[in-house]
Parts: C-alpha cells; sequence; structure tokens
C-alpha cells in the first residue's frame, strides 16, 4: 500500500485528499491513480491516452513538480513517502487533476503557419537529413505543456499571458525558422515583437521538465535570441553567427 | 438530476466524429470543398491514438528501390490480407499513398531523408522492399502534428477571410458522440456532452464521418488508449450500418510484457526492420520453424541468408521475422505455450548484438526511452522482453471503396481504422497510417458530394428528448455496478474466451457470458456529477465495447477456418471455401447479427498482377477467372 494526497475539486474550490492504495512492482503513479480511480472515486478525473510517453495528457504536477504520471514510477520515491498529485498550476481547474488548457491552443493560433515556396510540387522536395534534424528536434514536442506550466513568467503571472506564448510556441517558432522549406523571413523578429521572447530570461527550468528531452533553451530560446539581437543591430555578425550556429547543432 | 442540463446547438455541412489522422485528413478535404466541417475530439485536440504509430507510412515512392511500385504494394497488401481484402480499397490505397505522404511535406512534415534528400523509407514486415516514410521511431507524432497544423493554417486563413477562425472549421474537444441521429432513414446529425461541463451537444448536419479508430480496450492486453472503445463500430451498427469481418483482430507479435503495468504497450516492428532477432529462452532463433508454404518463396530458411538480405536483397529472401504480423503473433505465442518463453512469459528481441549503441538510439529512440524509463532495461546492451498484445481491428464498417459511405445509412462515411475491407484479414505494418490519409481524403470527398446534393436537415425534438434521456440515465439509476470492474470482466472474457486461439465451445461460453454482461452493464450506476466524471463517461465506453465484443465472437465462432488475425485451434488449416465469403454483423435493437456475403470479384487486371501459382494457393478454382494471373 502506498499514501497518495490528491487535489480534488472544481474551479470554485476543492482540497487534499488522502488515500491509500495498493501498488505493485514496476507501477507509475499514473497506475496507482487508476487505482484509486476504479475502486475509490469513480468520478475522479485525469486525463490519459498512450500510458508511454507518447502523447503528453497525463501532465500534473507529482511532489510540485510538472511531470507525465505515466512516466513517473512509484519506486522512485521512499517508502512510506506520501505522493501529492496536484493539477498544472498554470492553467485554470476544471475538476480534480484535469486543467483548462485553452491558452496554449490560443497560442498556437498566433503562430504564422508554415509557408513554403509557391508554387512547390509534391514529390519533388529535397531536404539533406542535416538540414530537417534541427527543426526535427522541435517537432519531437508531444505538448505536454509542462514547460508552459513550469515557466516562471506565467507560472504565477496571469497578466503575462497574454504578451508571452511560452517555451513550446518559442520551440515552434524556432522549428520554422529552421525549417528548409519555410519561406517566412521575419519569425525571429516577430517572436521577440508579438510572442514575448524577450520576457524569457533562460533559466532553463522548461528544459528542466521536458520529458523529451528537447534543448528547449539552448537550442531554439538562445538562437532565437542572439539572432534577433544580430538582426537588428549588425547584419554582417549575424550571418557570421548562422554559418557557425549551423554547425554547432547537432 | 433535477436540473435542466444545457445544450448547446450546432448545424454544420459534415461532422467528423474523429481526430486521429483519418477524421483530420477528412475535414480538410471537407473543408476545402467548401463546405462548413465540425470536427469532434474525443480527448484534447492532438492527442489521438495516430500518435502512438511508432514504424512509418507506407507508400511505394520508390526511394530507397526504384523496383518498387503500386502494383507491388498491392500485391504485398492482398498477401498479408490473405486475399480477403476488398481489392477496389487496397487498389485505392496502393496507388494513391505516395500523394498522400507527399503532400504532407507540402503541410510541414519533416521526413528523414535518403542521401539525395529524398524521403526515406524502411523495410518492414510483409513489404517486398523498404517502403516506410518515416521519422524515427515517431512516425504517428509527425503525422498527427502536421494535420493539426493544417487545420490551423486554415482556420487562420478563415480568420482573414471571414473574420472568424472557427466559422467554417472548428474542434470540439474532449466530447463524446452518444448517438447517430437519423430521421426518415437518413443521417441528420449526432448528440452528445462535453465533459468540461456537462453540456449537452446537438448537431445537425447531413453528413457524419466516422473516424473513431479502434477497439483494443475491449480486451485485457492492448496497446491501445483509452479511446479505443470501439465507440464508432458501436454507432454505425445502431444506425443501422453493418460490421464486416469482425473476427479479425491484429494481435501485434511485440508489446512489452513487463514490467504488469506496461504490459501491451507497443514495441514498434522497426526494431525487427532494422536487424532486431526474436530469440526463445534456449537462444534458438525460432521464426525460421514457423514459415506458412504460401510465404516459403519469398523467406529465408536459414540464419546466413537471413543476414545477407539486409546488405542484398535482390539475392537473398527475407529474414523470418518480418514475416506478416498474424505469422510472427503466432508463432511467439506458441514457442511461450511450449515452455521455451521468457521469465515473464514472452520472447526475447534484441538488436543489441547487430546494431551499434548510437546507432539504435538515432533511429529507435523512443523505444529506447521507452524501455529506459519504464522497464529498466538499456536495448544497447540487453534483449527485450515482448510478446502479442492486441493492437488493431480489421474489422469494420463496411464502406463503399471510392466514397467511404456506409453501406445501407445514408448520409454516414466511415475511414480509418473503424472501416473494415481494406486489409482483410491482416494488415501489414505501415498500411494504416496511409490508410488514414487515402480514406481520410475520399471520406471528406465523399461526404462533401453528397452534402452539395442534400436538403437542410432538422432533428426532431422526439430524437433529441430521447438521446437526452438516455445521456441522464446512468445517474437516474442507483444500487447498479461499478462501470470500471464490468470493464475488467468483460476484458476478462474476450481475454479469455476470444483470444489469439480460438476454439468453438470457448467462443460459445464467450457468447453467453457477453449476453449475461449486457444485462448488468445496462444497469450500471455511477457516482459524482456530470462534469469531467471518467466513470460516468465509462459507462457510455461499456455499451460499444460490448457491441463489438458480441460482434467479435459471433463473426469468430462462425468462420469455420484460420486466416490473418483469426486463428482457431479446431480448424487450424486456411479454406478456400471461407476466402469468398465475408461476415456481415448488423444490430437488431436486441443483439448483434451475423451473416454472410460473397467478397467482390476482383477484376481480371489485378488478378493479372499474380503469378497463377500463388493465387491457386489462397483461391478456389471455381473463384479463378479463366486464363486469369500469369503462368511462370
Amino acid at each position: 500500500m502506498i499514501k497518495l494526497r490528491i487535489w480534488r475539486g472544481d474551479a470554485r474550490d476543492g482540497a487534499l485528499k488522502d488515500v491509500e492504495v495498493e501498488a505493485n512492482e514496476g507501477e507509475v503513479v499514473l497506475d496507482v491513480i487508476h487505482r484509486v480511480q476504479a475502486t475509490q472515486m469513480g468520478d475522479l478525473a485525469v486525463r490519459w491516452n498512450c500510458k508511454a510517453g507518447k502523447c503528453g495528457s497525463c501532465s500534473m504536477e507529482i511532489n510540485g513538480k510538472p511531470r507525465l504520471a505515466c512516466m513517473t514510477q512509484v519506486a522512485n520515491f521512499e517508502e512510506g513517502e506520501t505522493i501529492t498529485v496536484t493539477p498544472l498550476r498554470a492553467f485554470p481547474v476544471i475538476k480534480d487533476l484535469v486543467t483548462d488548457v485553452s491558452f496554449n491552443y490560443k497560442k498556437a493560433m498566433e503562430v504564422d503557419s508554415f509557408t513554403p515556396p509557391v508554387g512547390l510540387k509534391a514529390g519533388e522536395v529535397r531536404m539533406a537529413q542535416v538540414d530537417v534534424e534541427r527543426s526535427q528536434e522541435f517537432r519531437k514536442c508531444i505538448e505536454c505543456f509542462l514547460c508552459q506550466d513550469t515557466c516562471h513568467v506565467i507560472r504565477d503571472h496571469e497578466e503575462n499571458k497574454k504578451s508571452f506564448a511560452g517555451p513550446r510556441f518559442f520551440i515552434r517558432l524556432a522549428e520554422l525558422d529552421m525549417h528548409p522549406l519555410d519561406i517566412l523571413k521575419n519569425r525571429k523578429q516577430k517572436a521577440q515583437a508579438e510572442h514575448g521572447l524577450g520576457m524569457c530570461n533562460i533559466t532553463k527550468c522548461c528544459t528542466e521538465v521536458c520529458p523529451e528531452h528537447i534543448k528547449i533553451t539552448d537550442n531554439a530560446i538562445i538562437p532565437m535570441k542572439e539572432r534577433v539581437v544580430d538582426v537588428k543591430y549588425d547584419p554582417v555578425r549575424w550571418l557570421g553567427s548562422k554559418i557557425r550556429k549551423r554547425e554547432g547543432i547537432v | 438530476m433535477s436540473e435542466k442540463i444545457p445544450m448547446e446547438r450546432h448545424n454544420y455541412d459534415v461532422l467528423v466524429i474523429g481526430a486521429g489522422g483519418a477524421g483530420l485528413r477528412a475535414a480538410v478535404e471537407a473543408r476545402e470543398a467548401g463546405l462548413r466541417v465540425a470536427i469532434i475530439c474525443k480527448s484534447l485536440f492532438g492527442k489521438a491514438h495516430t500518435v502512438m504509430a511508432e514504424g512509418g507510412i507506407a507508400a511505394s515512392m520508390g526511394n530507397v528501390n526504384d523496383k518498387d511500385g503500386w502494383k507491388v504494394h498491392f500485391r504485398d497488401t492482398m498477401r498479408g490480407g490473405k486475399f480477403l481484402n476488398h481489392y477496389r480499397m487496397a487498389e485505392l490505397h496502393a496507388k494513391e499513398s505516395p500523394d498522400r505522404v507527399w503532400e504532407l511535406e507540402l503541410w510541414g512534415a519533416l521526413f528523414d531523408r535518403t542521401g539525395e534528400g529524398k524521403i526515406s523509407q524502411r523495410n518492414f514486415g510483409g513489404h517486398e522492399y523498404p517502403r516506410l516514410a518515416h521519422v524515427g521511431d515517431r512516425t504517428g507524432l509527425e503525422l498527427i502534428r502536421t494535420m493539426q497544423q493544417k487545420i490551423v493554417s486554415m482556420q487562420q486563413q478563415d480568420k482573414k477571410d471571414h473574420g472568424d477562425a472557427e466559422s467554417y472549421l472548428k474542434v470540439f474537444a474532449e466530447v463524446t458522440i452518444t448517438e447517430v441521429l437519423k430521421e426518415n432513414g437518413k443521417v441528420v446529425g449526432a448528440y452528445g456532452y462535453k465533459r468540461e461541463n456537462g453540456n449537452e451537444l446537438l448537431f445537425e448536419s447531413p453528413a457524419v464521418i466516422l473516424a473513431t479508430g479502434g477497439v483494443g480496450k475491449t480486451f485485457k492486453i492492448t496497446s491501445n488508449s483509452w479511446e479505443g472503445t470501439g465507440d464508432g463500430h458501436a454507432l454505425a451498427l445502431k444506425a443501422g450500418g453493418n460490421l464486416v469481418d469482425m473476427e479479425f483482430l491484429q494481435f501485434h507479435p511485440t508489446g512489452m510484457v513487463w514490467p504488469p503495468s506496461v504490459r501491451g504497450i507497443l514495441v514498434t516492428e522497426s526494431v525487427r526492420g532494422e536487424g532486431g532477432v526474436l530469440t526463445n529462452t534456449k537462444g534458438e532463433r525460432f521464426m525460421f520453424k514457423y514459415i506458412p508454404d504460401v510465404f516459403k518463396d519469398k523467406y529465408a530458411d536459414n540464419e546466413a541468408e537471413a543476414d545477407r538480405w539486409y546488405l542484398d536483397q535482390d539475392n537473398n529472401r527475407r529474414p523470418p521475422e518480418l514475416l506478416p504480423r498474424d505469422e510472427v503473433a503466432r508463432a511467439i505465442n506458441a514457442e511461450v505455450k511450449a515452455g521455451r518463453g521468457s521469465p515473464h512469459g514472452g520472447v526475447f528481441l534484441d538488436v543489441s548484438k547487430r546494431i551499434p549503441a548510437d546507432v539504435i538510439k538515432k533511429r529507435l529512440p523512443s523505444m529506447w526511452h521507452q524501455f529506459y524509463e519504464l522497464a529498466g532495461v538499456d536495448i544497447t546492451k540487453e534483449p527485450m522482453e515482448v510478446g502479442p498484445t492486441c493492437h488493431y481491428v480489421m474489422g469494420g464498417v463496411e464502406v463503399d471503396p471510392d466514397t467511404a459511405a456506409a453501406v445501407g445509412v445514408a448520409g454516414l462515411f466511415a475511414a480509418g481504422e473503424v472501416a473494415g475491407g481494406m486489409h482483410g484479414s491482416n494488415r501489414l505494418g505501415g498500411n494504416s497510417l496511409s490508410d488514414l490519409l487515402v480514406f481520410g481524403r475520399r471520406a471528406g470527398a465523399g461526404a462533401a458530394d453528397y452534402v452539395k446534393n442534400s436538403q437542410p436537415v432538422k432533428v426532431s425534438e422526439a430524437s433529441i428528448r430521447d438521446a437526452a434521456e438516455k445521456i441522464a440515465a446512468p445517474f437516474k439509476r442507483t444500487g447498479g455496478e461499478n462501470p470500471y470492474t464490468l470493464h475488467q470482466e468483460l476484458q476478462e472474457i474476450t481475454h479469455n474466451l476470444v483470444g489469439i486461439i480460438r476454439t468453438r465451445s470457448e467462443l460459445q461460453d464467450a457468447i453467453e457470458k457477453i449476453a449475461a454482461i449486457r444485462k448488468r452493464i445496462e444497469e450500471v450506476s455511477v457516482s459524482g456529477n456530470r462534469l469531467f466524471n471518467p466513470g460516468f463517461h465509462l459507462s457510455f465506453d461499456l455499451d460499444n465495447m460490448l457491441l463489438v465484443a458480441e460482434s467479435t465472437a459471433k463473426s469468430a465462432i462462425v468462420r469455420e477456418e484460420s486466416r490473418g488475425g483469426h486463428t482457431r485451434d479446431d480448424f487450424p488449416a486456411m479454406d478456400p471455401k471461407w476466402r469468398s465469403q465475408n461476415n456481415i454483423a448488423s444490430f437488431n435493437g436486441k443483439e448483434v447479427v451475423v451473416k454472410q456475403q460473397n467478397l467482390p470479384k476482383m477484376p481480371n487486371e489485378l488478378f493479372d498482377l499474380f503469378d497463377i501459382h500463388e493465387l491457386e494457393k489462397y483461391l478456389s478454382k471455381e473463384e479463378l477467372p479463366n486464363n486469369a494471373g500469369v503462368r511462370s
């Protein structure tokens, strides 16, 4: 048996509830939450889909840390330790462990879509592996929104949400900026002017919580910040740094 | 609940139920035809089970081996399905899948590349040439994200043109449809509820496209997520549609077996495509013993030749690890039964001895991650333990191949896993993602054509009242059983009696047990309120899974042969008599009824793509047209 402390409630109010539940070898936190659901709290709300770390649905805070419940082993906790599970703090609660993440879908709508050259024909595209790999790293994103949840710019600052897209969309902007077929020229400038890139002060919290181990800060945010500065002040240096960066990024 | 539940009323030209690859591709097509489209997501947008597809999309682009082409792909698909496929679906699929892959690139997808910069293609079970376009082992994620972003780009365009991003294309996330509504024999919309507030939703729409995916959650060990509860299968049955060949379930040969919490989670076939071998506890590479006669001339019968094939495919036969999935699953099952299984009841799958660690991490990154994080196994150093897991249902809604229109229900369409026929008795790996795109697009176009020739629809007040009552029912009952307990019981029944190996007596037992559990499921009661209540939701899923289980058991008991994803211990051989028969399940309001129907006759020009000797292995003499097939 293990001890769980689960936040239960809705948008109006709620509280932590203590439960004890059976746990078996190799189980993850999502398994024991499901067992609570099946045996003690039939209406306990939790999102999940793949249970293999591939869909990014079961995001929650486990002992205060943003995590995927399906990838968090119960065995990682001390014996007798109470595991506390709470909803993502950066987003409004709907019920129990489920939050309203529509903020992220609104921000996705604000990013200018992929824009290939006019007249590009299906089947005629040629790209080198080395050129697609930079954007591929960012396309590994499973949209768990843990990076958004942990980012201190919005975590406890609702007022910043309007002008700040968050790490998930910085990697989306970087992905498009580095996409070999994308022809929109001003993505970095827009990242700065419209999506709040400048508000990020590169504390790397987003990188630390990313379950896909995407180097959000080093490979997306910092290169965009550098280039947006360079573009502003010195086009020749910008060109030089772009060439060096290409060699440096695996 | 005494308070009045609010109901939102919506009106669309096309309602797409399901937001995986097929649903999103259908929505794009219908929107491009100028129509107003609603997409129903069971979960959040972008989380559909399509993300779990790992290996790739099969399309005969010929980028790695230029001998490939649609005819070869068609042949492989028919062989994989043991000639029970609807020939026209297999033909359309083989012809159109390259265009569907290439168009993804124009929407932003970034596939892995060949040295020439083309889309790279990898080997997979049952495919004669390297054919699967892929992104490492997360191809499904790339597909779903590309489609999701395509939808967003269309919404952005609508915002520019019409001032509102959602004016023509709107996604309804975390919505469950409980009923497809009909008036005067035609579809007029659908009814359901929204989890985030419990409100009910009425969609008035002349066309409804089912793209709800699979049924895996009906079984105990499955690779499917919570969404795979056969919703579209059940909605179609209840709307008067047919399900074709529901006995055919694909048990993917390689699911994780340890620890128990991950039992069933998929281990991609790419592991074998990249050179992984299967061994039993005695260290034998056992697949050589399990090559069936129909495949003897295509698969190597010794290790030396199998190993050479990875370097020279023109002069060697393929390793038997790459046989179609049904063959490999049965072989693993037999090894375990014979006492040669691994410690946790599977067999060993090993890439560590054949591929350098850095290459494994590059080509199979999510497999490495999955085993390392969930099982504590480093696949670059040690073998994986794997065993069969319920992965895919070949059976599904009977449709017209060209338009995806459901047979017998005007205005209803179905595409992707929920549709039947395309894969016959067994699906080849990689043919699912291409199926989603090819038939998703066709369903969108088919629905658009239908709507343009139809009248505006109106749902009657009586239908609305009836649908609302059904949703409210689980809260009105008290003292009924816990839905979670009944779900586990249903899974035990299907697992034990309708699993990989079946017999008449067990199937009969299953049918009786399913009938008995129906009464209890109809009396389920749930706690709490409507707000995001998983127990309440499961009460609807249960009803769907029950219809699926009944269709599967009743189809399985009449098909007295073994073929593809249906193995009868009491009828272990393929029977040409059954080759020409589809099982057609329908629902009479009380129970599922199964009857037989002749397969559509394949035209001679498609027969001519095969060697006559191969055709003779599958078809009876009477079925072979005069002079069909090539004599070698």
